[in-house]
């Protein structure tokens, strides 16, 4: 589905990715991890097609295209969704117009006829259901005043309405207490399938008690440094990431 | 005071003075305070930044008097649905056939304003040109001096007037360049409510000046719902004096959109002259093309515990200028005055400019206020989170533009007036999903 090879990119004068190579199939649940400042962000960053990093070598290729040539809008009508870091609060939009908006763009894309009132309702209230999220909040402001919590569970939302092939998960525990955290990963896990893929970008361990990965990537200084399986992501927990460091120094 | 640099078209203006069916004292006064003034110079403190004169000069011959009309429709101005009374002017002057009150004289009186000076109607007498700034402003005193024609609303006691006035002005320049002047008179009685909505457009080609002037006064306990659209074409030049004296426990709401036109300059003067009163004005220029707007807006809190705020926002596209200039004053004695005031603007296009200065004088000490003026680009943030969801660029610029201008909306009680509003804004934005 997605294949990274030799990806480099900088944000002005600062390379940050030095050769990323990644294969992602569908079915499979990817974890990025890595310590701060190692290019996990800046991947999805990358991935989703933020304007201010420069990709200065390599090629993503997702379902036959070249990724990097398309705008965020056409990248997300392909089928890639990032559920963001800190998600943007928008007043005056409602999520539920803003969804209407994108998902009827995305269809029209895909050349399909433009949901009704009555359809998109239908839609709405289910995928409401499955990610656990309340209609009051959806009447509202495009995460305007939201706890950080509810604008995690929002993203999910999102995620579950677009129905994506892929999905960019950006430290997504980040500011969660434990409850939230096991909503919003019931969420995810809810929409898995053998026909998407989920890359989780995380700092810590916790989350992937919740999202189970199928294989675990450590990013240090823009490279994946070490992957293995869902272990890799315990004993990175037990350790820290300072042994990861030291190997890939020696080579 | 500046020294006037424009002496030979006010000179021109003077010596081409039409003459009129209503005399009236205050008509000489007015001729002496505008030979006095002048026309603003590009120094003068308050048209720094809106060259009136320069493009009076450039464009305008009081030679050639005001040519009358042969518009035969003006469907294309009226807000659909809008079940009102009408009155509408055409080059300054009364059109009868268009015009339309249905509201009862038991509630409300609706006349030209040259008629209610012919009946000698008491309230005119009393405050026809009371609180106008003839004195400082030169087109107030022009106004005074010269105004073709105007309106006269006169609102009962313990009144709600439930259908809104409807006042349409029109300059048609089909034939020759237009120049009129024209006048609101409107007094609210103790206890009376009443919704307003003025309207501004024009047709034709050829250039059209238009100086207009208004005076409310709100007595106590009475309410006025104030909406002003300015919706000219791009060869008019517009001035509004508006000056509203409320009294105690009143209650004003104002909404002034700006849309179209060459050169509009909005001098909008609230005297809050009692207590307990709240006031909400509003505004919204949503800029193209090289049209200059200018909005300068005085709240005067004369007495103690009343309540203003004000929003005015705006969108600058093409070449074009905004301006916005606040002035709040709290008198020594308005204790207890809660003022806000906040101008925001968001810059689309690299050509188009926006100067925006608040004025705060405070001479109470036990008073909130709070101003904040910004100008920006629109939020790259938010623009990359609607477009990462499939959401085209024009369109998420549009969704984010009317998101901003929608808001000062809210206020509006008239459905349909709120819907006719939301759907020029939404027009104006290209907001098309």
């Amino acid at each position: 589905m997605l294949s990274i090879k030799n990806l480099q990119a900088k944000i002005g004068e600062k390379q940050i990715l030095n050769g990323i190579d990644l294969k992602v199939n569908a079915g499979e649940v990817h974890a990025i991890m890595g310590p701060n400042g190692s290019g996990k962000s800046t991947l999805a960053s990358v991935l989703s097609g933020r304007e201010e990093y420069e990709v200065t070598d390599g090629e993503v290729d997702f379902l036959g295209k070249d990724l990097l040539e398309l705008s965020p809008e056409d990248r997300a009508r392909e089928g890639i969704f990032m559920a963001f870091q800190y998600p943007v609060e928008i007043p005056g939009v409602s999520t539920i117009n803003f969804m209407k908006t994108a998902l009827n763009q995305i269809r029209e894309y895909r050349g399909q006829q433009a949901l009704d009132a009555v359809s998109f309702l239908q839609l709405m209230k289910e995928k409401m259901k499955l990610v656990e999220i309340d209609q009051s909040l959806l009447n509202r402001s495009l995460n305007e005043g939201f706890s950080g919590g509810e604008k995690k569970r929002n993203e999910i939302f999102q995620m579950a309405m677009l129905e994506p092939k892929l999905a960019l998960l950006d430290e997504t525990d980040s500011g969660l207490d434990i409850d939230a955290l096991r909503i919003v990963a019931n969420g995810v896990n809810k929409l898995r399938n053998k026909n998407n893929a989920v890359v989780v970008v995380t700092h810590y361990q916790r989350l992937l008690d919740y999202i189970v990965p199928d294989y675990v990537h450590v990013l240090y200084k823009g490279k994946i440094v070490k992957s293995g399986t869902k272990e890799l992501a315990l004993e990175l927990e037990a350790k820290g990431y300072d042994w990861i460091k030291s190997e890939a120094t020696v080579a | 005071m500046s020294t006037p640099v424009t002496r030979d078209l006010v000179t021109e203006i003077i010596e081409n003075q039409p003459v009129f069916d209503v005399a009236h004292s205050s008509r000489t006064l007015a001729w002496e305070q505008f030979k006095k003034l002048g026309l603003p110079s590009a120094k003068h403190e308050e048209y720094r930044f809106t060259p009136i004169t320069r493009h009076l000069e450039k464009n305008f011959s009081w030679t050639s008097g005001n040519p009358e009309s042969t518009l035969s429709s003006i469907s294309e101005f009226l807000i659909p649905q809008l079940d009102a009374n009408v009155i509408v002017l055409v080059n300054g002057r009364f059109n009868a056939l268009h015009s339309k009150i249905v509201s009862l004289e038991s509630e409300v009186t609706i006349t030209t304003l040259s008629e209610a000076f012919r009946k000698e109607h008491p309230a005119v007498k009393e405050y026809f040109n009371k609180n106008l700034n003839t004195e400082t402003d030169a087109f107030a005193a022009l106004n005074t001096a010269g105004w073709h024609e105007g309106v006269f609303i006169h609102v009962q006691e313990n009144t709600a007037v439930s259908k809104p006035i409807f006042i349409l002005q029109v300059n048609d320049g089909s034939q020759s360049p237009v120049i009129s002047q024209t006048r609101i008179l409107g007094v609210l009685e103790k206890g009376s409510n009443i919704s307003i909505i003025e309207k501004s457009d024009s047709t034709g080609n050829q250039t059209a000046f238009h100086n207009f002037a208004e005076e409310w006064i709100i007595k106590e306990n009475a309410h006025l719902e104030y909406c002003k659209i300015q919706n000219d074409t791009g060869k008019v030049c517009q001035v509004s004096n508006s000056v509203i004296h409320q009294a105690s426990n009143s209650k004003l709401n104002t909404f002034t959109l700006t849309l179209d036109g060459q050169l509009i300059r909005n001098n909008l003067h609230i005297l809050i002259d009692g207590e307990n009163c709240e006031s909400h004005f509003y505004g919204l220029y949503l800029l193209a093309g090289s049209t200059h707007a200018d909005n300068h807006t005085v709240v005067d809190h004369r007495k103690p515990n009343s309540f203003s705020n004000e929003m005015y926002k705006g969108i600058m596209d093409g070449n074009s200028k905004g301006v916005f200039n606040g002035k709040i004053y709290v008198r020594p004695h308005a204790q207890k005055t809660n003022a806000f005031q906040s101008n925001r603007n968001i810059i689309v296009s690299d050509t188009a400019t926006v100067n925006t200065k608040p004025q705060l004088e405070i001479w109470a000490d036990d008073v909130k206020c709070s101003h904040g003026c910004t100008s920006g680009q629109l939020d790259e943030e938010a623009l990359f989170y609607l477009r990462s969801r499939g959401i085209s660029e024009t369109n998420a610029k549009a969704m984010l533009l009317y998101a901003f201008a929608a808001e000062v909306l809210e206020p509006i009680q008239n459905e349909t007036l709120k819907a006719y509003l939301d759907n020029l804004i939404a027009e104006r934005l290209h907001k098309n999903f």
